[in-house]
């Protein structure tokens, strides 16, 4: 059952048309403290549209079963859902379908990556895997900007293997230091490891030229597309990245569901991660042979209506063309940036305004704690988030322990973000501050 | 009364800003103990210093540094001027009230006869998610003065 939209295809996005996206999420007409919801907290998980919901239920209505283990008709429909969505992923994102993983959530995809090069680093997987050995005299590097997703997996392997962590510095504003970035960037690098959007600076990372550094010294990159792949057109291909994670609640999705994206030749011979059912070939009481890539990473059963809805999330950003969704959140971010600038004792993090940024801010206010901020607009129905973001190395370089972020998407208006600016005008007063 | 106002009643935002104990004391010798408490949803930190008597059975002093919220810094700050001269056993019965009352969701008058200036805690029960800004100084002084008194047993 195709799904049906309230919008023209790849029409630019205008308050009107916004006016009709929100028909699909119900979820944002509700009251909150007696005012109406202004959602702006998608940057920590997304709400997801009807036509999701409706995908996901209608799986279980008429084709759930278990995918890649039965005969019968709905196993074979179960399991056409389940791959179809996985082609649906993988087309969206600039990939091959055998290179798209499922996972719980991006963490979870990077701790897969991150265990099977351990596993590597043990022997197992043969010769074939050998290469993507780590040891002693190995660096690993990632950035002082990460979200702790793309951290403590990194520290894990480090201790594992004796290899080395070391991070790219941010500037003053909590910008990726490229310059820096040179100097870490060495012989020893074997994996680099960097985030495509800041979920606190809001900033866009300059792909290519990190993707540059690693090849000229062999290394391996991971991307962190948790805050691009919903908001931006996303070619991994082109990026020329050999691994990338995501997760669907950030895009219109359901909780629950993410995925590892690895190019073919490096999912070939890496060693799984979890092991059990639907992963093998031949078992014995003494070994097993694995499936290939990417069966071989996904033991037991898997999260088939969570994929199956995953994919009319993607489908609904098609529709309304990732072009449209960069063009009006850029729009967002910069009425954040440049208003949250305006307001006396307000510390912007990131970009300045007019300089490239996603559709979120994140900033500091002198003199009052982001839970107090947060506590005073969620008393105006207004959702942000407050606290490190699980990003502390970040906040810790920009000298402050919390901030406050307020992070847009395809259904937030102009005049949502009016009336966060003006609510946040009213905190330092509030809390006893004379501007 | 607005749930903000419930919330950040005047005496909090006043202690928020004019914080009492703030800046660790030298124990110069009495029995003491420091307890450092951490919130990690939200990153509040407390370190927390009690001071004995020179009997050692009563609170000579209370004094802290730390980074939160106003609710926090707030809490820490009444009980750094309620503290002071209280009996451990009086002490210890004022921070189970205190606890009682944050985890009533609202249900708990308060005793301003026993909890004085900590009262003023009594809207913050009913903000579930911030029971813990405002327990994270008591805590720390609950573990620190226990810890103070085995010391000097
Ligand atoms: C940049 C970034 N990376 C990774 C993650 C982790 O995503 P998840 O919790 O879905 O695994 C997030 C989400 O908060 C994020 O913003």
């Amino acid at each position: 059952m195709a799904a049906t939209y309230r919008t023209p295809a790849g029409a630019s996005l205008t308050e009107a048309l916004v006016q009709e996206i929100r028909q699909d999420f119900p979820l944002l007409a509700q009251e909150v403290n007696g005012h109406p919801l202004a959602y702006l907290d998608s940057g920590a998980t997304s709400q997801n549209p009807l036509q999701v919901l409706d995908a996901e239920r209608n799986f279980y209505l008429g084709a759930n079963s278990a995918v890649h283990r039965g005969a019968h008709t709905l196993a074979v429909e179960a399991t056409e859902a389940f791959e179809e969505a996985r082609r649906t992923l993988a087309g969206f994102i600039g990939a091959r379908e055998e290179e798209i993983v499922w996972t719980s959530n991006a963490t979870e995809a990077v701790n897969l990556l991150t265990y099977s090069l351990g596993n590597a680093s043990q022997g197992l997987g043969g010769p074939q895997a050998a290469p993507y050995a780590l040891g002693p005299g190995d660096e690993i590097v990632t950035t002082e900007q990460e979200h702790h997703a793309n951290i403590i997996p990194w520290q894990v392997l480090a201790a594992r293997t004796g290899a080395t962590l070391r991070y790219i510095p941010v500037t003053d504003q909590g910008l990726i230091d490229y310059e820096a970035a040179q100097n870490i960037i060495g012989e020893s690098t074997r994996i680099l490891a960097f985030t495509h959007v800041s979920n606190v600076a809001g900033s866009i990372t300059d792909v290519d030229y990190l993707v540059s550094l690693a090849r000229k010294v062999g290394a391996l990159t991971l991307l962190d597309a948790c805050q691009s792949a919903p908001h931006l057109p996303l070619d991994l291909a082109q990026l020329d990245v050999d691994f990338a994670v995501l997760s669907a609640h950030k895009m219109l999705g359901p909780t629950g569901i993410g995925a590892l994206y690895g190019k073919a030749q490096h999912l070939d011979a890496l060693p799984p991660f979890l092991t059990g059912g639907s992963m093998i070939t031949k078992v014995t009481m003494t070994e097993a042979q694995w499936m290939p890539a990417p069966t071989k990473f996904e033991a037991g059963t898997q999260r088939v209506s969570q994929a199956v809805a995953w994919a009319e999330a993607i489908r609904y950003l098609d529709h309304l063309g990732m072009e449209n969704v960069q063009a009006w959140e850029a729009q967002l971010g910069q009425q954040l940036a440049a208003g949250i600038q305006e307001i006396p004792g307000a510390r912007l993090i990131g970009p300045a305004p007019g300089q490239e940024r996603a559709g979120l801010a994140a900033f500091h206010l002198e003199g009052v704690h982001p839970h107090d901020v947060g506590q005073f607009l969620d008393q105006t129905g207004l959702a942000v988030r407050v606290g490190h973001h699980c990003a502390q190395p970040l906040h810790r370089a920009l000298g402050i322990t919390a901030s406050t972020r307020a992070s847009s998407y395809i259904y937030n208006t102009p005049a949502e973000i009016d009336r966060f600016l003006q609510e946040l005008a009213k905190v330092r007063p509030y809390f006893g501050y004379s501007s | 009364m607005s749930g903000l106002e419930q919330l950040y009643q005047q005496i909090i935002l006043e202690h928020s800003k004019q914080r009492s104990g703030e800046g660790l004391l030298d124990p110069q010798g009495q029995a003491a103990a420091t307890n450092h408490q951490y919130n990690p949803t939200c990153g509040d930190e407390i370190n927390l210093r009690v001071i004995l008597s020179s009997d050692q059975k009563s609170i000579e002093s209370i004094s802290w540094e730390g980074d939160g919220c106003s609710i926090s810094m707030a809490a820490a700050s009444v009980l750094s001027d309620m503290a002071p001269g209280m009996s451990l056993t009086d002490f210890q019965a004022l921070i189970d009230d205190f606890r009682e009352m944050l985890r009533s969701r609202g249900q708990i008058q308060p005793d301003e006869e026993v909890l004085g200036d900590a009262a003023a805690f009594a809207g913050v029960s009913k903000f579930v998610a911030r029971v813990k800004c405002a327990m994270l100084s008591w805590v720390a002084a609950e573990e620190a003065s226990k810890e103070a008194a085995q010391a000097s047993a």
